[in-house]
């Protein structure tokens, strides 16, 4: 990735000589230049066509966001509820994913499924220990979420 | 037109903002231990927050012709931290063994700890 954005940059400032005007727009048009050299040369690098992860990237923030919405809203109702019943509970989670990164991100995202919030972690043998609210529904929740989040993250971390 | 129609967003924003907060507020008073608290706080107040930034950005993008990047870059943090801070907290209550409540139906980490259940109610030895 570091070697297909650097390569891009060059081919803009290329672009931006060959014009011979110093401007920001001329940059930026070489800069798409470069974008469509690369795509058309995509087989030939080792890794994937950076654009692709940046839009996995970009996939993963909208997901956080609207996790974020639904979880408010979860948590609201519990609180406007004229009697609080709550059955929290804490339990396990086993997932695929080892490096620190994919650890925090999958820590961030759980956080904000409906009722649960990230207790403990052990990153060795990716497990997390989570905090559920209401708990059989709640670990239904994180259960069902959490394939789908750790899906979102490999495309980002692993281009799967 | 456009100014009204901007300057009712930025109120509808900032007041469904504030009022999540309220609301947020409210459940740290209502639920009953430290590890419901942290829910209550951490997830609601945030969305809370951070529509009223989104209000405050709408409003200076219409009324001065102004882009905020630094309050897109408080949304951010806002968003990356309250996560980490919500974990520490119960993370730490956890292991300096504060009790959960008493309708707790579950505790898978307390085998990983190698103690007694950390529930309200439930005699153990090393309780203080």
């Amino acid at each position: 990735m570091p070697t297909q954005v650097l390569l891009n940059i060059f081919i803009a400032i290329l672009w931006m000589f060959f014009q011979d005007s110093w401007t920001v727009l001329s940059f930026f048009s070489g800069y798409l230049c470069g974008l469509l050299i690369i795509f058309i040369l995509r087989r030939y690098f080792k890794e994937q066509f950076y654009i692709f992860t940046l839009i996995a990237a970009v996939h993963l923030v909208l997901v956080f966001i609207w996790e974020a919405l639904t979880s408010t809203i979860a948590v609201i109702k519990e609180i406007v509820r004229p009697k609080v019943t709550l059955t929290p509970g804490v339990f396990k989670l086993q997932t695929g994913l080892r490096t620190e990164v994919e650890i925090t991100l999958i820590s961030l995202l759980l956080r904000l499924t409906p009722g649960s919030v990230v207790m403990e972690t052990i990153p060795e043998k990716g497990i997390i220990y989570l905090h559920g609210m209401d708990m059989p529904e709640s670990e239904k929740a994180v259960m069902k979420s959490a394939e789908r989040f750790e899906k979102a993250i490999k495309r980002v971390t692993r281009n799967e | 037109m456009s100014a009204t129609l901007s300057e009712f967003l930025t109120v509808l924003l900032i007041f469904i903002g504030t009022f999540i907060s309220f609301l947020s507020a409210v459940g740290l008073i209502r639920f009953p231990d430290v590890y419901s608290r942290a829910h209550a706080l951490s997830k609601s107040s945030t969305i809370g927050v951070v529509l009223v930034h989104v209000g405050t950005l709408i409003f200076f993008v219409f009324q001065e012709g102004f882009f905020s990047i630094r309050l897109l870059l408080a949304i951010f943090f806002v968003f990356l931290t309250t996560p980490v801070s919500a974990h520490v907290i119960i993370r730490s209550a956890y292991r300096t063994r504060v009790r959960m409540t008493k309708t707790t139906v579950k505790d898978d980490l307390a085998e990983y700890f190698n103690r007694e259940k950390n529930i309200e109610g439930i005699e153990t030895q090393d309780a203080r």
